[in-house]
């Protein structure tokens, strides 16, 4: 019988259940002695004291049961871990990126998404890492949770038993919007899932060709990687302020940003918006905090053309700031 | 008739009254006398305690309810950091050790005073001043820091908010407990009375000296390592963070093998309070007097091992977490004895459910949840499930808060008439008792509840129907908490100001402090004792009241 969402599930539930009843039992017994010793002996009715100074053999066996339980909730602990921790060679592999403040899941064919997508009684292994500061890929319904940390790889295994969505959450805290780095697992039929994943493999991007319509073709590039690169959850398009300033109406304006401690105020040129871009603590923003993530290595040239070419094109009215 | 004998006999000016040197407010700071200086903490650990508690409670109006805006994300941040800075480094780390163990130590072994009282003084010094200056990061710079109190990297090199001065002033603690602990086994070994053996120690004082080991040992690792943060963020040195080619989870380590060690630094006072409580009040010997003693050094040994279990789920190896688990679970024996020995104590006793045996026997309950769900936590794969979850935040309340916290004001109540000499209202002080427990219970348990649930802890706000109503109780529970703290804290005050006079031995008790007057004379004793038996000996024979 299957008692969980998911084969880790059950493996923790199992363990907790043990250790929760013995737990129980332990906290009974000492209350109810105390309660007990309380009233009997309360001075009102006792007063004839015994000194009694100890006793070895009591010793011994609150020592010895006491080991033994534990040894037992160990050994649950250890089992249930090591269905977390070791899976099949051909495991169905996601990778799974945390970055302020959103996941990101990578499939082996280049599909990106932020929802976890994944097919119902496979084996998934999940390799879990960080583009800026710790995160922790938390999965309630599935008892699970790792964090994910920058410059190295994490890894999951888990097998989802039931059709369904599922919330995802970061359980290390990150910082201005951690509470709301959320995300879904979505658990569908086989088929499904498989149709949806040949389907949605990416096409090859068209190669930009040179000309008139270069800018325009670099743009729209940038308007879908503002939304894939995490840039939309600090930087709006419309001027509405969230945790970065708006991209709307930054390009050609005037900024007020502080360099190595020194305030001044530049144009917000291609030079400027690609320091911005790949080395964000060069130049912060005045008013805002200094924790945008760095994209270095992370875009190619090209990328960061088209991220610049798409804020160049949201100009009109300047933003507030 | 105690009257008639205060007036009757002349005494030596207690330490309250004496005049030194100087007077008035100077004859405190100025003052060596570990009594004065004990006091002082205990005056400064209150006020920070109330801050502290007024920072929690604010983060559970934020948390009532959904959605809720009450305060800025960036302010809640700040909050819960300050909340685990100030109770953590400002009240339950130096706790009844600072405190209690200043004043009391001495007189418990007989002696007059600590074996370095300038040292001792310097202490409070440094405490006041990293604390100081660790207020002053809400102040200055780019606001108050906003890492949590674990000030966990890359995260704490690169918020812009003062983190720096945040960690200086933890630094700057982190000597004063130091030096308290160095003092203390110092003390211990060379300050004994004559006859009094190791074994004839009271339990409360070989619980300080197993804290005090822990505080020498473990201490400077926390230094070296929020150091460490410093030059990282001001050098940028890589050493913790990624992009600068450092290790992220080397910080964890260090950071925990302080902070790990530091919790029975912060539960191990209350324990030996606890232990000079219960047969105080239950009129009869200590039951298992070296298990009690044996299983305090087992557990500063063991509980330095365990550090691991903090990261269970950062990316350790799994032959690591598995190592850490056992030995997690190893820990645990030595606590159980302790309680399965407190509670033998109780058996054909006399028993007085005044005030402090109240405290204590919460203490012993609330405790218990505090240890069972750490079992819980133990298991590694439960606590990939429940690792920073509110069942953590839940758990190390009723430890550090049910322990410590219940461990604190017990002893505050047994202790309070011998270090003024006046009493408080036991009415007054049961109904607070009463009105804490209720509060605690229901602020705290529900954590462990939602904690299983999956909410996360350090979350500004939440969306998730299925938390509403729990956190809704908790934070009523908050209010009878508040309530309950506000009546014992009157209590008190009025009890300093308007109390009557209270007896030199108001409880019965047979250890050293309960033979000299209430309160204590400068020097403590006339004439060093001579030790001939036992600390919980006295009991023989006596007839309760
Ligand atoms: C975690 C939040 C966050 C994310 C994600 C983020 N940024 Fe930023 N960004 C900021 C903040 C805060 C600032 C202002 C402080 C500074 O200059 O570093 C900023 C500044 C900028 C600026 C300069 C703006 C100005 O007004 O001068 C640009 C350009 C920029 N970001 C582009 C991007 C792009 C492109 C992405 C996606 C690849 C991105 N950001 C992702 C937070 C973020
Ligand atoms: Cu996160
Ligand atoms: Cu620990």
């Amino acid at each position: 019988m299957r008692y969980g969402a998911s084969n880790t599930a059950e493996a923790v539930n199992s363990a907790f259940l043990f250790i929760f009843i013995t737990c129980v039992a332990l906290l009974a017994l000492i209350t109810c002695l105390m309660i007990a010793f309380v009233i009997k002996y309360h001075h009102s009715r006792h007063t004839q004291v015994v000194n009694i100074k100890g006793n070895a053999a009591l010793e011994v066996i609150w020592t010895v049961i006491p080991t033994i339980l534990v040894l037992i909730m160990f050994y649950y602990g250890v089992a249930g871990f090591r269905v977390m921790r070791v899976g099949p060679a051909n495991a169905f592999q996601v990778h799974v990126t945390g970055r302020m403040w959103s996941w990101l899941f990578t499939y082996k064919n280049g599909i990106q998404s932020d929802t976890l997508k994944i097919p119902v009684d496979t084996t998934i292994k999940t390799v879990i890492s960080s583009q800026d500061v710790l995160h922790s890929f938390f999965i309630p319904a599935f008892r699970i949770k790792q964090d994910a940390v920058p410059g190295r790889e994490n890894h999951l295994y888990f097998k989802a038993y039931r059709v369904g969505s599922y919330d995802v959450m970061c359980a290390e805290f990150c910082g201005l919007r951690h509470a709301y780095m959320l995300s879904k697992v979505e658990v569908m039929p086989k088929q499904a899932f498989f149709d949806w994943y040949a389907k949605n493999k990416p096409k090859e991007l068209p190669k930009v060709k040179p000309g008139a319509s270069r800018t325009a073709q670099l743009a729209a590039r940038g308007a879908q990687l503002v939304q894939l690169k995490g840039c939309t959850t600090c930087h709006s398009a419309d001027g509405s302020k969230k945790v970065g300033p708006s991209f709307k109406g930054l390009y050609g304006s005037m900024v007020t940003v502080a360099t190595r401690g020194k305030t001044r105020t530049v144009t917000a040129d291609d030079a400027y918006l690609r320091r911005s871009i790949l080395e964000p603590g060069a130049d912060v923003v005045k008013g805002h905090l200094n924790i945008m993530p760095s994209q270095k290595g992370l875009l190619t040239d090209e990328e960061a053309e088209s991220l610049i070419a798409h804020i160049a094109g949201l100009k009109g009215g300047k933003a507030e700031q | 008739m105690t009257a008639a004998v205060i007036a009757a006999a002349p005494r030596e000016p207690s330490y309250l009254a004496y005049r030194g040197r100087y007077s008035g407010i100077l004859g405190w700071i100025f003052s060596l006398d570990h009594k004065r200086i004990g006091v002082m903490y205990l005056i400064a650990q209150a006020v920070f305690f109330l801050v502290g508690a007024s920072l929690g409670v604010t983060m559970r109006l934020q948390l009532m309810r959904p959605d809720n805006h009450l305060v800025q994300p960036q302010v809640y941040n700040a909050l819960f950091t300050l909340h685990g800075v100030i109770m953590i480094f400002l009240f339950v780390i130096p706790s009844l050790s600072a405190s209690f163990g200043n004043f009391f130590l001495p007189i418990l072994i007989g002696a007059k005073d600590v074996s370095f009282p300038k040292l001792n003084l310097m202490s409070w010094y440094l405490f006041m001043i990293g604390a100081v200056v660790a207020l002053m990061s809400l102040f200055t710079g780019n606001g108050p820091p906003d890492t949590g109190w674990t000030f966990y990297v890359p995260y704490s090199i690169r918020t812009s908010t003062n983190v720096v001065m945040g960690l200086t002033g933890v630094f700057i603690i982190g000597f004063s407990s130091i030096l308290t602990g160095l003092n203390f086994i110092t003390t211990v070994h060379r300050l004994r009375a004559p006859g009094m053996s190791w074994f004839r120690m009271p339990l409360f004082v070989w619980a300080l000296y197993a804290t005090a080991w822990i505080q020498v040992l473990a201490t400077p690792i926390l230094g070296i390592t929020l150091a460490l943060v410093v030059v990282e963020r001001l050098a940028g040195v890589g050493i913790f963070d990624p992009a600068k080619g450092g290790d992220p989870i080397l910080y964890q380590h260090l950071f925990w093998i302080y902070s790990h060690p530091a919790v029975y630094i912060m539960i191990l006072p209350a324990m030996g309070a606890i232990t000079e409580i219960i047969p105080t009040f239950s009129h009869r010997t200590i039951f298992g007097y070296k298990a009690i003693a044996m299983s305090s050094m087992a557990i500063a040994l063991l509980g330095s091992l365990v550090w691991g279990h903090h990261m269970f789920v950062s990316g350790q190896s799994d032959v690591a977490d598995i190592t850490f688990s056992l030995l997690t679970f190893l820990v645990a024996i030595p606590s159980a004895v302790k309680v399965f020995n407190w509670t033998a104590t109780l058996y054909k006793g006399s028993i007085v459910l005044e005030a402090p045996m109240l405290y204590a026997l919460s203490f012993i309950f609330l405790f218990s949840i505090g240890g069972l769900t750490g079992l819980m936590q133990g298991a590694l794969a439960v606590d990939v499930h429940l690792h920073d979850t509110a069942f953590i935040v839940g758990h190390f309340h009723y430890v550090m808060f049910g322990g410590t916290g219940f461990g604190f004001f017990a002893a505050l109540h047994y202790w309070f008439p011998k270090m003024f000499g006046r009493s408080y209202s036991d009415k007054v002080a049961r109904l607070a008792w009463g009105i804490l427990f209720v509060g605690f219970n229901t602020l705290y348990f529900p954590f462990l509840i939602l904690g299983w649930l999956g909410m996360p802890r350090r979350y500004y706000t939440y969306s998730f129907p299925q938390f509403a109503s729990l956190e809704m109780l908790s934070t009523v529970g908050s209010w009878i908490l508040v309530t309950g703290i506000l009546l014992m804290v009157g209590n008190f005050l009025h009890a300093a100001l308007k109390g009557a006079r209270a007896e030199d031995n108001p409880w019965g008790g047979v250890t050293l402090d309960w033979k000299i007057p209430s309160p204590p004379p400068l020097e403590n004793f006339e004439q060093i004792p001579v030790i001939t038996q036992g600390p919980y000996d006295g009991f023989e024979g006596q007839a309760p009241r």
